[in-house]
């Protein structure tokens, strides 16, 4: 175990929130076709307000900030903002596209201690990357604020959200972030919209390139050992919970609200009526996202990906259940191991079976609409 | 052995976890918890106060420990994070160039 997950380990048992992803805008200068935000202000948090949430995050024993958005740099007091992060002593790390980042702003971020900056690269040719950001001109000023930030000795990792438009472009752009001396981080997920709206999971790869991925040993090193076949699941697993959301981690939208991460838009209070910490101890949907148990989840407890599934019960609870499974993370469980979840056998049978009663109604009640677009839930290949 | 100043390095990041301190630098990502007497002798190093000061008024007082002893364990904590810019160490005291840190 290393010191880190010691940590890790240290907090869940204390009940400490150890990260906190904190989006401060979802104003953005990039209109990425496959974004999961709307980029209006809706009354976004003042200096003071974050300044005084800081305060409470450093109480509450937070140490990992993410700062994020949107585009974080729209926001112009966002220095400000990460020169209190800092004295607070904070672990600050910074999520950008690099549009905004020139000379001046690489050198501040060094100055403050933030350390990492993770920025967006759809792909090493110009046509693709800003025809998915639709921001002419997008991938040059990416890459010129990697080489600033990079020329200030600071740690970047470029983060490539993989879909249909840029699949192909991946290891370009793997080679594009050697060549800068930046990580490299891949990302095949693609999430509904916080609206509810799920066009936009048309974008995924489809299952035979997401299996290309998950084959290729410059991507997942030792592929026998990534894709073998799960092994029995032990009592442990049984009584595991699915990832630190709401555990040791939480996320925070520039208007207050917390949620137990990112992509699991659960509202769990606000900031603006409520102290952080008794959100984080009382609210009663947290304590529901903890309760849970992978014995617990009605299909996937019996799947024999149980213990190695990567299932995000945010995913689960956009497609209507937080106990159930979450498609996409079956699908990729099928793809590295060859090996069927208990959740895709449960809907082939049950699309063999067919109906038992099927009744004809004259005009379909109104809520049918969404819920059965949200119950076909189709993957992406499938 | 000439005295030594300590300041906390402004390239770090640290909270307290558990009753430890958990110490990042920002720079090498290394990570560090430290234990009680560690704790204080990071919480004490505002770069005016000698080392052997800290050594004799704060960890020898609060840990019960004699300060031969305290020292040579103070000297290797200290040099060991200065190794990572998580201390700063010099023979005169230092002035802080970030804001001060509100530790909490």
């Amino acid at each position: 175990m290393t010191l880190l997950s010691e940590m890790n380990q240290r907090a869940l048992d204390l009940g400490v929130p150890l990260s906190v992803h904190l989006d401060l805008t979802y104003r953005c200068n990039e209109r990425c076709v496959h974004c999961y935000l709307d980029h209006d202000d809706h009354g976004e948090m003042t200096t003071a307000e974050v300044a005084d949430l800081l305060v409470q995050l450093a109480d509450a024993g937070v140490f990992f900030l993410s700062l994020s958005g949107g585009e974080v740099f729209m926001r112009r007091d966002l220095f400000e903002i990460i020169e209190k992060a800092r004295r607070l002593l904070f672990n600050v790390k910074v999520k950008t596209n690099g549009v905004m980042i020139s000379k001046e702003e690489a050198a501040r971020l060094r100055q403050l201690g933030v350390e990492q900056i993770q920025i967006s690269v759809y792909s090493h040719r110009p046509e693709v990357h800003d025809a998915i950001t639709k921001l002419p001109g997008s991938l040059a000023r990416t890459i010129r604020a990697i080489r600033f930030l990079k020329s200030e000795g600071l740690k970047v990792s470029v983060s490539n959200v993989v879909m249909r438009a840029n699949f192909v472009d991946q290891s370009g752009v793997m080679m594009l972030a050697r060549e800068l001396g930046a990580e490299y981080m891949l990302d095949p997920t693609i999430t509904p919209k916080l609206d509810g709206d799920r066009s936009i999971l048309a974008l995924r790869i489809p299952g035979n390139d997401l299996k290309q991925i998950f084959h290729n040993p410059e991507l997942v090193g030792n592929v026998e050992e990534f894709c073998a076949a799960p092994p029995p699941p032990g009592e442990d697993v049984s009584e595991g919970f699915p990832c630190s959301a709401g555990h040791t981690a939480c996320y925070i939208s520039p208007y207050g609200d917390v949620f137990p991460c990112v992509q699991f838009p659960l509202p769990s209070g606000n900031v603006r009526r409520q102290r952080f910490l008794d959100i984080w101890r009382d609210s009663p949907q947290l304590k529901e996202v903890r309760s849970i148990r992978a014995k617990d989840l009605p299909t996937c407890s019996t799947c024999a990906h149980v213990g190695t599934c990567t299932r995000c019960p945010g995913l689960a609870y956009m497609e209507g259940n937080m106990r159930g499974p979450s498609t996409a993370d079956c699908e990729k469980s099928f793809l590295r191991t060859g090996i069927e979840s208990a959740n895709m056998l449960a809907r082939a049978h049950a699309a063999a079976a067919g109906p038992l009663i099927q009744i004809q109604l004259p005009t379909p009640p109104s809520y049918l609409g969404p819920r059965c677009e949200s119950s076909s839930s189709q993957l992406p290949g499938a | 052995m000439a005295e030594r100043y300590i300041m906390r390095g402004s390239e770090v990041a640290a909270r307290v976890l558990g009753g430890e301190m958990m110490v990042m630098s920002t720079t090498d990502s290394t990570f560090f918890t430290l234990n009680a007497v560690a704790t204080a002798i990071w919480q004490a190093a505002d770069g005016r106060t000698p080392l052997s000061e800290i050594v004799a008024n704060k960890i020898c007082r609060e840990f019960d420990v004699d300060q031969e002893r305290a020292q040579r364990g103070a000297d290797r904590f200290v040099d060991e994070l200065s190794r990572h810019g998580i201390l700063l160490v010099s023979e005169y005291p230092l002035v802080e160039s970030f804001p001060s840190p509100e530790s909490r």
